[in-house]
């Protein structure tokens, strides 16, 4: 046999040889990316790209939940300054985790809350309980409001800027850093 | 036949029975039968919608399929919507309008997916390029005649 005289298609081999190659390598630097991204924290794929940014809100129309008072879209839509909204539950760990950093958070922005599928009675004692940080309270008994904003869960927040418009929305509980660097410079720039 | 064998027909007939009877309630996770439609037609409708739709709180599972409570007040709301007489496509707009294309199990046709729908074509075709490539080359090249030293090397093998 001629193994040892050069094959006339050896360029070809080897380019077909690199191929998966390339193509494994550009999977590696995608895949690292992704990992990167994951721990920077600048890539979240269990993240719910939010429809309602931007958005003025849902129309909705919710009864007083103690001790605040109840609110609807009009309240919203009527707002001149910018709000957060704040779905919390008194079953919800991470929620009792929020409390101090929204009472931090209330001297500088208004917090309306709204009570997420909460006994009236549960819902008032862990208010009592954590510091009350809400400015106003509703009560979303059934759920159905909260899934009009597209909520999945509890601690969800939104900023509403001037006329009701959804401007941000993060669906975990809010942090010192994500108030002080996302959140306050977002309002401060929605207040004309 | 004895009576022993008898029974154990018996007790298999009725296993058998049990299982095709229950085998369509076991596949829905609903807990509680008042959630579904009296209209069976319409029940089957709202299942099928619910099992493309995402639970965002297990986030694989379908809604159908979940006993999380998100998933018991979405299964609700798509009942709601299919008694009303909305189209699937509808349903399916009212959803992805409040939670965006994440909540769709199978993710529609978008430019951010167009690699992901068009991968098994793509394959297909790179796979019949290079099985076509080295079938053409199989053909043209055969083993290459032998040299008068291996002639005379096989003449005295054999």
């Amino acid at each position: 046999m001629s193994d040892n005289a050069p094959r006339p298609d050896l360029p070809r081999r080897r380019l077909l040889m690199a191929a998966p190659l390339v193509v494994a390598g550009g999977a590696g630097v995608a895949f690292w990316r992704m990992l990167s991204g994951m721990q920077q924290g600048s890539f979240d794929p269990h993240d719910i790209q939010a429809p309602a940014l931007n958005r003025p809100v849902p129309d909705f129309t919710l009864p007083d939940q103690l001790p605040g008072q109840g609110f609807g879209a009009a309240d919203l839509r009527a707002l001149k300054v910018p709000v957060l909204v704040n779905f919390f539950a008194s079953w919800c760990i991470p929620c009792v985790a929020e409390m101090p950093q929204l009472n931090a958070l209330k001297a500088r922005l208004p917090i309306w809350g709204i009570a997420y599928k909460d006994k009236p009675a549960d819902a008032l004692g862990f208010v009592r309980r954590a510091g009350n940080p809400y400015a106003r309270i509703a009560s979303d008994l059934s759920g159905m409001t909260a899934i009009d904003w597209g909520v999945s869960g509890v601690p969800e927040s939104f900023l509403i800027g001037p006329g009701g418009v959804i401007r941000w929305h993060s669906a975990a509980a809010l942090d010192e850093a994500t108030a002080h660097q996302t959140l306050l410079p977002l309002a401060a720039s929605l207040r004309i | 036949m004895s009576a022993a064998m008898r029974r154990l027909a018996a007790m298999l007939a009725t296993v058998l029975a049990l299982t095709i009877g229950l085998s369509p309630l076991a596949a829905v996770a609903v807990d509680d039968p008042s959630e579904m439609l009296p209209d069976p037609h319409q029940e089957a409708r709202a299942q099928a919608i619910g099992s493309q739709l995402r639970c965002l709180v297990c986030q694989n599972e379908s809604i159908e399929d979940s006993s999380a409570g998100l998933a018991r007040d979405l299964r609700h709301v798509v009942r709601e919507h299919v008694a009303k007489g909305e189209s699937d496509r509808q349903i399916m707009d009212w959803m992805v309008g409040r939670y965006g294309n994440f909540i769709r199990l199978s993710p529609p046709l978008t430019t951010g997916t167009v690699l992901l729908w068009l991968m098994p074509v793509l394959a297909l075709l790179v796979g019949g390029l290079v099985a076509f490539l080295s079938f053409r080359r199989a053909r043209g090249t055969g083993p290459a005649p032998l040299s008068d030293d291996e002639r005379t090397r096989l003449t005295d093998l054999t």
